[in-house]
């Protein structure tokens, strides 16, 4: 295996360099950046300084970030809600159906997200669907104004997310061992008790992974606020994206990018050393 | 309780796919703001065909997920069987950085490719596209490549070793026939990948070279655009086939 091989070393070289092209140095670049200042003709000026980062604990922009950090917050929430009893009801059909029935929630998301942003604003368009359809129920009397508010953004989030929620909570309610479920009935336990002290335990690693698959995205869809959002209906990603596009402030762009990453990351560590503690916990 | 569970099972089912079906019943629709039922009509689908500008995007569309999706699934099918094959220096990192692909938002990826194009001077347009889909298709192509091939009975290489075939032949005659059912589901993601990106997309290319969902984007943001619920209709349909194709085409090999 030692001996020395054109191709061996061609093929680490490849790939190895590409990744080192294109993604190290790129987000290096954007770090070193984060920590520079602002240019008005070449983009940054090479001057260090903190000056970005102690602009993002601006209450300004602290509000604009708690906003979209709330509206992606609530569509997990709304996708938790909604996805957890339709996971479980799907791992609980036979077999042959639970995979078709799978596939139908996967369809939807084949399809360009950006095109189901699309669809669901001609959904929640005053003279849409919706609005027809609950006048003519009676439900309301006259149209709701949906669209261009944060509830449309966050209806659009659920919808475009909501698989992201609903597979992973369905992996491990697939899992689930049913005898725990009759052992705790058979040990006196309620249905509620049942269900809290042992199926959400039991199912937390879905829940937690479904969660960061939902919340994450969400801080960064700019089309999704854009086309359902009113003026002040930002995510961070439409923050990010005027930085760099608009304002053409890229250190301030870049520092609050380098910000998301690493609360992304900080998420990210403490899914997996909870998955970890949990998996001890089974084992005991 | 059990119809309780039958109607809310339905009910998300309609919540996931009345939008859809509202846009393809409305692409039919003669009316143009599309609030009444005013009658068939394909004279919105006829308009995709007459736009030039809609019919250059979708075709620029192709080419880029077609070129990304081949250059992908070469330089991934090469990564995956590094990985596989030997063991070198800074393989943690080159995992590391496609673990960083796959996990960074595709904003952070976006700007930071968008930095590196500026700096070093590329125009934005069809070279900057077409990097930046291959990268982000990469550890697709890498992951499904290298879960097949760590299937596999690692005798017959250290077989084909044994009988003086070098690491080309290894590859080429043994590695790569076996690997093809997991390259083509790669290329197939690829594509599908490439042609539902939007963000980073929207960052790293030019006015010089437009794709579909930025033509659409500039599309609706202005209002409705009757002729876009056609497009979408078509656009809904071409990754079902494609997803469905790639599906069937792995199942089939597990058999």
């Amino acid at each position: 295996m030692t001996e020395k091989s054109l191709f061996k070393t061609a093929t680490i070289g490849l790939t190895g360099a590409w990744l080192g092209f294109f993604v190290l140095i790129p987000n290096v670049m954007i770090l070193a950046t984060s920590f520079l200042q602002r240019d008005e003709a070449a983009f940054v000026r090479l001057d260090f300084t903190l000056e970005n980062y102690r602009r993002i604990l601006d209450p300004v922009y602290l509000q604009v970030f708690g906003h979209s950090a709330a509206m992606a917050l609530v569509a997990t929430m709304v996708c938790l809600a909604l996805g957890y009893p339709f996971a479980y009801a799907l791992a609980r059909t036979r077999p042959g159906l639970r995979h078709l029935l799978l596939l139908l929630v996967i369809i939807p998301f084949w399809t360009n997200s950006l095109i189901r942003t699309y669809a669901i604003r001609s959904l929640l368009a005053t003279q849409g669907v919706l609005n027809k359809l609950l006048l003519f129920t009676g439900i309301i009397d006259e149209p709701l104004r949906l669209l261009y508010t944060g509830t449309a953004v966050t209806i659009g989030l659920v919808y475009i997310l909501f698989p992201f929620m609903v597979l992973p909570l369905f992996a491990v309610i697939e899992k689930l061992d049913t005898r725990l479920l009759e052992a705790s009935a058979d040990l006196g336990a309620g249905r509620f008790q049942t269900f809290v002290r042992v199926i959400i335990p039991l199912t937390m690693p879905g829940i937690i992974a479904g969660g960061l698959l939902v919340f994450l995205p969400a801080l960064g869809m700019f089309y999704v606020s854009d086309l359902l959002g009113g003026a002040k209906d930002l995510l961070i990603g439409n923050f990010i994206k005027n930085q760099f596009l608009d304002a053409r402030d890229w250190p301030f762009g870049a520092a609050a990018s380098v910000t998301m990453t690493l609360i992304m990351a900080l998420m990210l560590i403490a899914y997996f050393f909870s998955i970890r503690k949990i998996g001890k916990k089974e084992i005991r | 309780m059990r119809r309780v569970k039958t109607l809310y099972v339905a009910l998300i089912y309609l919540f996931l796919y009345l939008p859809i079906f509202v846009l393809i019943a409305s692409s039919f629709n003669a009316s143009k703001y599309g609030t009444r039922w005013e009658g068939w009509t394909l004279k919105w689908y006829y308009q995709i065909i007459d736009s030039p500008l809609l019919m250059h995007a979708a075709i620029n569309t192709l080419i880029i997920a077609f070129l990304a999706a081949t250059l992908a699934a070469v330089i991934g099918t090469l990564g995956a069987v590094s990985l596989y094959r030997w063991r070198f220096a800074g393989k943690k990192a080159f995992e590391g950085l496609l673990f960083v692909i796959m996990m960074s938002p595709d904003i952070v990826m976006a700007i930071s490719l968008l930095a590196l194009f500026i700096a070093l001077g590329i125009h934005l347009g069809f070279m900057s596209l077409l990097l930046s889909h291959i990268t982000f298709c990469l550890p697709f192509v890498v992951i499904t490549v290298y879960s097949r091939l760590s299937g596999f009975d690692s005798a017959l290489i250290e077989a084909a070793r044994d009988l003086g075939a070098g690491e080309w032949h290894v590859f080429y005659r043994i590695i790569l026939p076996l690997a093809m059912p997991a390259v083509l589901a790669g290329w197939l993601l690829s594509f599908t990948l490439s042609v539902d990106d939007v963000i980073v997309s929207f960052f790293v290319t030019g006015p010089s070279f437009e794709i579909l969902p930025l033509r659409i984007y500039s599309m609706v943001r202005l209002g409705v655009k009757p002729e876009v619920n056609a497009l979408a209709t078509i656009l809904f349909l071409i990754p079902v086939v494609f997803v469905s194709f790639s599906y069937f085409l792995l199942k089939e090999k597990k058999s």
